[in-house]
């Protein structure tokens, strides 16, 4: 029996895959659902954590803590300036590459990373940047 | 050599590398066109992306625009960064996975409703129908103040290059073009902040001279001694809630935007999708950090060597007489004791400066060789001209991809959509151009529009398409509307004077959140609504629930496929 996902990857991949590979698949699926399942809570665990840190740069940090905050000297301005038009940018950016970093070892523990099921292009490392 | 000469030659210079790159990157299928064939690196995806974000009013006005709103300016700096970070979380990743052209090919397979596909393909072209006159408009202004072009032919000239190469080229052509269009307008815009860092701090890092030396304490206290705002204090010119709400529609709209969500279907692989958001993000704040200080940095050179001078010693300056013969620039001695005066009284204020005018005339200000304000010149093209290429791709696959192939005429071969794809593109240039040519009288007000559109419309249907499963097309066709119509409606009433004509606003906030900001109410209402109405009505098919179970895996990518 053809499952949607099957269905579906087929669809995406441009394959045509024998009744055989199929079942193949539909098992090797089955028994993966558990660990993608594991794999897709840590993700949002992640993506949760990450968030907090970019509510508290920015929302908090430089607009509703900003009265307070503005009191503070930190060098030539004031903290909750700086984190206004300078540190939340540069932690923005820190949070993404984090979250890139993190992922990439997140997919290589949980088997997630993806494959190449076509082939027609130089080399299948798929994974590649 | 005079400057139109060199400012001339160098635009036919660059404009040659990017014509050459449209020609060398030329495709044949529908995959090239749309989304480059995937094969772009994840640090040139990145640079592309950044060119096509970063608009000729990031360029040219924002450091302006933030020197005028002091801390309050962080809306833009918070807002249009802020949303990159929801984007590489929240929705790249998993929409590469996912594998198609174009926004509406998510929404519509997603919620299995051709609907749902024509309301986001309809919505993606009103967003960057709005946004491509602005940067034709840029187009324009730029050759008509550098090379004293007429501004139409200006245009005409912009649409002509932007056309060659989007026609030809597809998305391929215009992400290469893009990468060296970004590094054209990052130079052109850190040579000159640099010049006026050192020049005034002696520290040439603008991000460490605004932080580390106290110009910005000494622009505030020239700023109170003029009776002018506090620049290094919050909510001067906007309330508290109205910059959370402003900040949120931006971060909201950035991460909804068509035209930058695509170009996430152009890397080869989920975990490219990751790492060009990353660098993406890294190419943006290049220039985002380094406005500000610029905005610090040319305020306070400006009232400097015009506050309490006497009027016929300034006139005598270079810049000075240019710019006030532009009209961005207006001196007028209005007590007339022979000395300019700035006061935060219209009717007493001697000086009024054009926001533009900060980045225009800061490598005049900082003495600068001519050769840099040319490049100031090719880098405010290179920034509208790469933004109108992405929006011209965006609407023009919503329109011959989702409209025509997906909805109208499913039979069409590869052959047929490319010839409608181009065509689509010719037709966006040309009413481009005309919007170029006549600006509507409200251009300003579209903009909150389209952030407001894409906040309350695309980002929480995306949003709830990959994180909930239960997820169905009775929830998202509800929200969507419900977000679009209160955004539009708000936005009308809210903005009646400038689009209807009216006396005065029909309304003038909503609760205290003002046009720009309303975008997110317009999302909270889009997920209430989406929520309610799919837990009382069936759960998608089990295809569906499968299909994003998948996309929420890497594993298992594979070639594009239509």
């Amino acid at each position: 029996m053809k499952s949607g996902l099957t269905t579906y990857i087929c669809k995406i991949t441009n394959i045509k895959i024998n009744t055989g590979g199929i079942k193949m698949i539909d098992k090797a699926h089955q028994k993966t659902t558990d660990k993608q399942k594991a794999y897709w809570r840590k993700n949002v665990a992640t993506i949760r954590n990450l968030l907090i840190i970019w509510v508290l740069v920015s929302h908090i940090a430089a607009i509703l803590l900003a009265k307070p905050l503005s009191n503070i000297d930190f060098f030539g301005l004031n903290l909750a300036f700086w984190f206004a038009q300078q540190g939340s940018i540069v932690i923005f950016v820190g949070l993404i590459f984090y979250y890139a970093w993190r992922m990439d070892r997140l997919d290589k523990k949980y088997d997630v990373q993806e494959i190449r099921l076509t082939s027609n292009k130089k080399s299948n490392k798929g994974a590649s940047v | 050599m005079s400057l139109e000469i060199l400012t001339m030659i160098l635009i036919i210079v660059t404009f040659a590398i990017y014509t050459y790159i449209g020609w060398w990157a030329k495709v044949k299928d529908t995959k090239n066109f749309y989304v480059a064939g995937n094969e772009i690196p994840a640090v040139a995806n990145g640079a592309a992306i950044a060119a096509d974000w970063m608009s000729a009013a990031s360029f040219i006005s924002m450091a302006g625009l933030i020197s005028f709103l002091g801390y309050d300016g962080t809306i833009y700096l918070m807002g249009w960064t802020g949303g990159y970070v929801l984007l590489a979380l929240l929705l790249a990743p998993y929409l590469r996975k996912f594998g198609r052209y174009t926004v509406p090919d998510f929404i519509g397979d997603r919620f299995y409703s051709n609907g749902a596909r024509a309301v986001a393909a309809i919505a993606t072209v009103f967003i960057s129908l709005t946004y491509v006159a602005g940067q034709m408009r840029g187009v324009g202004i730029v050759f008509s103040r550098y090379l004293q072009v007429d501004i139409v032919y200006g245009v005409l000239i912009g649409m002509a290059i932007v056309a060659f190469f989007a026609v030809i080229g597809g998305m391929k052509g215009i992400t290469w073009t893009q990468v060296v269009q970004y590094c054209v307008l990052i130079i052109a815009f850190l040579i000159p902040s640099i010049a006026i860092a050192y020049k005034l701090t002696g520290n040439p890092v603008p991000q460490l001279a605004l932080t580390f030396s106290d110009i910005a304490k000494r622009l505030n206290t020239l700023q109170i001694d003029l009776g002018l705002k506090e620049y290094l204090k919050p909510f001067q010119n906007l309330s508290l809630l109205n910059v959370l709400c402003v900040t949120l529609a931006l971060m909201l709209g950035t991460a909804g935007l068509p035209h930058v969500i695509i170009r996430f279907y152009t890397v080869k692989s989920v975990r490219a999708a990751r790492w060009s958001a990353a660098w993406a993000l890294v190419f943006i704040a290049l220039l985002y950090t380094t406005a500000p200080a610029l905005g610090v940095f040319a305020k306070y050179n400006l009232i400097n060597s015009i506050n309490e001078q006497p009027i016929e010693k300034v006139r005598q300056v270079e810049w000075v007489s240019k710019w006030e013969s532009t009209g961005l620039l207006q001196l007028e001695d209005k007590n007339e004791n022979g000395k300019l005066e700035f006061s935060a009284d219209k009717a007493v204020n001697e000086v009024t400066i054009d926001r533009d005018i900060i980045v225009l005339s800061t490598p005049e200000v900082a003495d600068l060789a001519p050769i840099v304000i040319a490049l100031v010149a090719a880098g405010g093209l290179a920034a509208a001209l790469s933004t109108a290429a992405g929006l011209l791709l965006a609407m023009s696959s919503a329109v011959s991809h989702d409209l025509y192939y997906r909805i109208f005429k499913p039979t069409a071969s590869d052959l047929q959509r490319l010839k409608v794809g181009r065509i689509m593109v010719f037709l966006s240039v040309i009413v481009a151009g005309w919007f170029g040519v006549h600006p509507p009288g409200f251009a300003g007000e579209v903009v909150a529009f389209a952030f407001g559109l894409a906040a309350a419309s695309i980002f929480p249907a995306i949003l709830l398409g990959i994180f909930d499963n239960r997820m169905n097309r009775e929830g998202a066709i509800a929200g969507i509307l419900t977000g679009l119509i209160f955004t539009i409606v708000m936005i009308l009433l809210m903005r009646s004077v400038q689009i209807f004509g009216s006396e005065k606003a029909i309304i003038n906030s909503f609760f205290g959140i003002n046009a720009q900001g309303i975008g997110v109410i317009g999302a909270i209402l889009n997920f209430i609504v989406s929520f309610v109405v799919s837990r009382i009505t069936p759960a998608p098919p089990t295809d569906i629930q499968q299909m994003v179970e998948n996309i929420r895996i890497p594993k298992g990518i594979g070639e594009i496929n239509t």
